[in-house]
């Protein structure tokens, strides 16, 4: 692992990836990492483009600059690449591009137009299946850390049920854990 | 025990009233302070704290609140950003006078207009000249500390002056870090309870608070008012001395990094400070011999210790996240002041930089370095960083 690993989630507002760059980087928290998670802000409304942040690091973070050459890139709504260069700063050589999308990789790889390791997931689907609504957050981080290993399953399980427990009851929060162990395993290249 | 959480800027020091628990807090939302409020109200209501909370119908209300009760003997705190800061500020120009030791974090958000809801010093760059103590943080930690501190520092009888409290909006206020929470007990015994000698409540020692003063003692008072920002300068550092005990860390007026034996530095406050060390570490492995000065205190500004910490250097850059309209920026101003008895001035420059929350990168900052290396620099002239041609 690198010493400081970089992760950009491009995602529409109400999506959920403001939360899941934070519990992300409280996963990595957990395992004695310095995280930073922030997202842009603008005029918040659902279905807006959102961008948000994880750094992960194995040092002491100071810098307070948004994310230029993230390791990998989720797209929470492929339809974002339409408008938004979300392979921004990615590197084909070593960057991950993550998608949720029901099309092939090939179809997705000609949609954003990147070359590198690209993995696509119905995070959506899964995410509808089990709890009738479409937060793809917690699918998406599932396939993240099947591709790159940035931080445990068990980090990331434990992180969420202390977050929803409270919040949703166990039932969805059982849910939500079905999800993120679908998306580990199904995460297709 | 000291606990680390992953929290952001705005639950750092949320925290830190929980800590303190203040008497009194009354404060109004805005952005990007809100979720300071909002935390700190849910303390209030799980019972974690014992605060009377005001909810008010505006912040000209919540500083007439919280003058109130502190003027009646409480430790009372309020927090604010940009608008609501301009819109509470005939009651703020007013506490200084008063004496009272309000304690405000301050999230920095560019003013209006255009509306813009993003980080820039604007706002408590236009309360500087009032009387009220002004700290910079450059993360949630120091934003955390910087609030212990402030308490102790506005509460001493040398100093019974009100302290903003800055970190910069969405960067630190809304960004989740690292923070070291201090063992619950040490901290309350820091910060202990308000002792003030005099205050309203006390039935038996009646007094008066803010009377009229015309020419005759109006001129008196405000002497004394700058005779105890002149103390703050002492009492800063002892307190600082005292909370270095908790936490470890040390609360100079400003940070010196990697200056020892640097050419040129940059000097800059808050977050942008955290990503200008990388960038001098970045040159230093290239070996050019770059530093940063990041100040602290800005209220009142130690001239002297900053003369002698800047006048050995080449070159330096100052970077302002405000403007002062038809005047010199904010942080450049002082540069230069503190640099005006030096025998061997360095050439200064001037940037601004990140209005209305415009990103700075750490490619940007190395631009600067180089630029002061080359020598290229003009002391009348104001650049700017990332504006569009």
């Amino acid at each position: 692992m690198k010493d400081v690993y970089e992760v950009r989630m491009h995602a529409r507002a109400g999506q959920g990836a403001k939360s899941g760059s934070q519990l992300l980087a409280e996963a990595a928290f957990k395992e004695g990492k310095w995280i930073q998670s922030f997202p842009e802000y603008g005029s918040e409304r659902r279905g807006a483009p959102t961008v948000s942040y994880t750094r992960i690091s194995t040092k002491r973070l100071r810098t307070h600059e948004p994310i230029v050459n993230p390791d990998a890139v989720l797209v929470f709504d492929p339809g974002l690449a339409r408008t938004i260069d979300v392979i921004h700063g990615l590197s084909e050589e070593n960057g991950v591009l993550i998608v949720n999308s029901t099309d092939s990789v090939e179809e997705v790889k000609k949609q954003t137009g990147f070359n590198g390791k690209t993995y696509v997931l119905d995070a959506t689907g899964i995410s509808l299946s089990l709890l009738g609504i479409d937060a793809p957050n917690v699918p998406m981080l599932g396939a993240l850390l099947k591709v790159t290993g940035v931080v445990k399953l068990e980090s990331l399980e434990e992180v969420i049920k202390e977050h929803f427990l409270e919040k949703l009851g166990e039932e969805k929060v059982n849910k939500n854990l079905e999800g993120l162990r679908k998306a580990y395993e199904e995460v297709a290249k | 025990m000291s606990k680390w959480k992953s929290i952001t800027g705005a639950q750092a020091v949320a925290e830190a009233m929980r800590q303190i628990n203040p008497d009194v807090v009354a404060a109004y939302p805005i952005t990007p302070q809100t979720p300071i409020v909002e935390q700190f109200a849910s303390f209030v209501a799980n019972g974690i704290v014992d605060t009377e909370m005001i909810p008010v119908e505006s912040e000209h209300s919540a500083m007439s609140c919280t003058v109130g009760a502190s003027a009646a003997g409480a430790r009372a705190m309020c927090a604010t950003a940009s608008q609501g800061l301009a819109l509470m500020w005939e009651v703020v120009a007013a506490v200084p006078g008063l004496r009272l030791p309000i304690v405000m974090p301050i999230v920095n958000r560019a003013l209006s207009a255009p509306i813009n809801i993003h980080c820039d010093h604007s706002d408590s760059m236009g309360a500087t000249t009032i009387g009220w103590i002004q700290i910079y943080s450059e993360n949630a930690q120091e934003a955390y500390e910087n609030t212990l501190l402030a308490i102790r520092l506005a509460e001493h009888k040398d100093v019974l002056l009100p302290v903003m409290v800055m970190q910069d909006g969405f960067i630190i206020s809304h960004g989740v870090e690292n923070v070291e929470i201090f063992d619950d007990d040490a901290v309350r015994k820091f910060v202990g309870e308000r002792n003030p000698d005099r205050y309203l409540l006390d039935v038996d020692h009646p007094y008066t608070i803010g009377p009229l003063a015309l020419p005759d003692y109006y001129f008196e008072i405000k002497r004394q008012q700058e005779e105890a920002m002149q103390n703050a300068l002492k009492v800063y550092l002892e307190v600082g001395d005292e909370l270095s005990k908790i936490s470890g860390h040390k609360y100079p007026y400003f940070e010196e990094y990697k200056t020892e034996d640097a050419e040129v530095v940059i000097v800059v406050l808050s977050s942008t400070a955290g990503t200008a060390k990388d960038a001098v570490d970045e040159l230093r492995e290239e070996g050019k011999k770059v530093g940063l000065i990041k100040p602290i205190l800005f209220r009142p500004f130690p001239y002297k210790e900053m003369r002698k910490a800047l006048e050995k250097f080449k070159a330096i850059g100052v970077l302002d996240r405000s403007i002062a309209f038809g005047a010199y920026a904010p942080l450049y101003t002082e540069v230069r002041n503190a640099l005006f008895e030096s025998e061997n001035k360095p050439k200064l420059q001037s940037y601004v930089y990140g209005l209305g929350g415009k990103d700075i990168f750490k490619s940007d900052i190395k631009k600067v370095f180089e630029e002061l290396l080359s020598g290229n620099v003009n002391p009348e002239e104001q650049r700017y960083i990332r504006l569009r041609g």
